[in-house]
């Protein structure tokens, strides 16, 4: 997957967790607490979705990546670049 | 077929638990000994009319569009939209004792506002147990045992003020008679007096059948007319649950919503001693009557009304079949629906005498029934209007209603007042959800599934 699909596949994962947000305004430099009040239950669920469709494992350490979508799709690229996009 | 997680009790706590467990790839059975779904928070249809029983109201009030509080975690949690719940506001609540009157509703100011109308020397302690209440952190499970009272004499000093402020909170969720745990105190003050109480137009019924839908559309098996007979253990470890009617059913975890004392009796041949006073006594009798008109036009506005007759509140096991000295009067109507109800229905809670109900032969038990709820009904008359003559038709609960569909030991709604909030048992692979676990209130019973299938049963896959 490149950047432009992951930062897909996790806009697809925050729909299912916040589905009344407009997330089209996102902005990929300020932190998801800030914008739409993520807890530290959301994060984990964006972990453990990761996990469950992607079978990617992220280490607890690394959870500070996850701040921005930025950071997060930084954080992911070398992850999941050999893996298909499903679109 | 091994199932990951066998769930006993398809109440509010054991579908969002099996939603959360499902939703990540689990194979997750829940079995329901009664024909519906619901436990503690559940309805029933009698004589071509709709009822609920248990929820008077969903606590945790936000308004669409809020981000944070418990009752959004738990929509993110189980991936529903705030419209899924279509929760529509109070009117505005009472708190009605001899000499004084407080009226409350979702805007927390009024309350404030009220206290310092009718107690004004007390006014800045008040403001002083807020600020306590408000910095209290709920999350960590490991909370030492504080008492309410205790806390609260620190800043307030009058002892009615001080009943009039636990009156509400104990009656809609403590286990323990005559004090609280601060900690379950915080909790209940900020989702009653800082949130507020809210309702769907349909009642429970919409709430449950929506998370049984999203746990059966994620492949979730929910077995009714299923009850737990016994848990099978294998060094220590729940291997297994069998039916009432013999069959077997294997499993790698089994989390249980029937209460600690309940469930650890289902372990067979398990050592743990269990004490039975640890299953609390504090129940209520419930009877509610419809009548055909709205009763705000008979100038019946409030939503709910705790009141006392009494000096003092007293919360506990009474010596009487039924205390007639304080209770509760809810009226479903009056929440800020678009549409009005179709009839009038009010609900008169009183604390009862588990002990008394239980043991009467089955037709004086009726006579009872009927004899304790006219009096319930004379003891709340001076909060109504005069609904005498116009009931269309009544139906009455007592704890020994509320043991046989719950299996709730003494019938206590609120469990044991004794919690395990990290839902653990002394059984490695057995946990517990809902009332015993602690988190109480419809919002706070999905969140003790949630919380215990994340913290235990998620880990591990």
């Amino acid at each position: 997957m490149n950047p432009e699909e992951i930062r897909q596949a996790i806009i697809d994962i925050l729909t299912r967790i916040v589905p009344d947000e407009d997330l089209s305004e996102l902005d990929d430099t300020v932190s998801f607490r800030e914008q739409i009040e993520l807890d530290s239950m959301d994060f984990l669920d964006i972990v453990m979705e990761l996990r469950k469709q992607y079978r990617v494992q992220i280490p607890e350490d690394d959870y500070v990546h996850l701040d921005t979508m930025d950071g997060t799709v930084n954080y992911l690229v070398p992850l999941m670049r050999d893996i298909q996009s499903p679109a | 077929m091994r199932y990951d997680t066998v769930i006993i009790g398809a109440g509010l706590s054991g579908l969002a638990a099996g939603i959360r467990l499902a939703y990540y790839g689990q194979s997750v059975c829940i079995l329901e000994r009664h024909t519906t779904i619901g436990g503690l928070n559940s309805f029933y249809r009698l004589r071509d009319r709709n009822y609920d029983v248990g929820m008077h109201a969903v606590t945790n009030y936000a308004p669409p569009g809020s981000k944070v509080g418990p009752l959004s975690r738990v929509l993110r949690q189980l991936r529903f939209r705030w419209d899924d719940f279509d929760l529509k506001p109070q009117v505005e609540s009472l708190v009605a004792f001899p000499g004084a009157r407080l009226r409350f509703s979702n805007d927390f100011a009024l309350f404030v506002e009220q206290i310092a109308q009718a107690f004004p020397s007390q006014i800045d302690g008040f403001r002083k147990l807020c600020s306590r209440i408000e910095s209290h952190d709920d999350v960590p499970l490991d909370q030492q045992h504080l008492s309410a009272r205790g806390v609260i004499g620190e800043s307030i000093s009058d002892p009615q003020l001080i009943d009039m402020i636990l009156c509400p909170l104990m009656f809609y969720g403590s286990a323990s008679p005559r004090d609280m745990d601060f900690h379950q105190f915080a909790i209940m003050f900020k989702s009653i007096f800082f949130e507020g109480f809210c309702r769907p137009l349909q009642g429970i019924r919409p709430i449950l059948k929506a998370l049984v839908r999203k746990f059966k559309s994620l492949d979730g098996v929910l077995k009714l007319r299923a009850g737990v007979r016994s848990i099978e253990l294998d060094n220590g470890r729940a291997v297994g649950v069998v039916l009432d009617d013999g069959r077997e059913i294997a499993t790698e975890n089994v989390l249980s919503s029937a209460g600690y004392v309940e469930t650890m009796q289902l372990c067979a041949g398990s050592e743990v001693v269990v004490a039975t006073e640890d299953s609390g006594d504090v129940t209520f009798v419930e009877g509610q009557f419809i009548v055909p008109d709205q009763p705000a036009d008979l100038g019946h506005t409030e939503t709910i009304i705790f009141y006392c007759n009494s000096e003092r509140f007293h919360y506990e096991n009474p010596e009487q079949p039924c205390d007639l000295r304080s209770g509760i009067i809810c009226c479903p109507n009056n929440f800020q629906y678009e549409e009005p109800l179709p009839e009038g229905i009010v609900r008169l809670t009183a604390l009862a005498n588990a002990t008394y109900w239980m043991t009467l032969p089955e037709e004086e038990y009726q006579r009872q029934k009927q004899t304790w709820f006219g009096r319930m009904r004379e003891a709340a008359a001076p909060y109504l209007p005069d609904y005498y003559g116009k009931e269309l038709d009544t139906d009455v609960f007592t704890p020994r209603t509320i043991k046989h569909f719950t299996g709730h030991v003494n019938g206590c709604v609120y469990g044991s007042p004794k919690k395990h909030l990290d839902g653990t048992t002394d059984l490695k692979n057995l946990y517990l959800c809902g009332t015993d676990q602690g988190y109480l209130g419809i919002v706070g019973s999905m969140f003790s599934g949630i919380t215990v299938a994340n913290l235990h049963l998620l880990r591990q896959s």
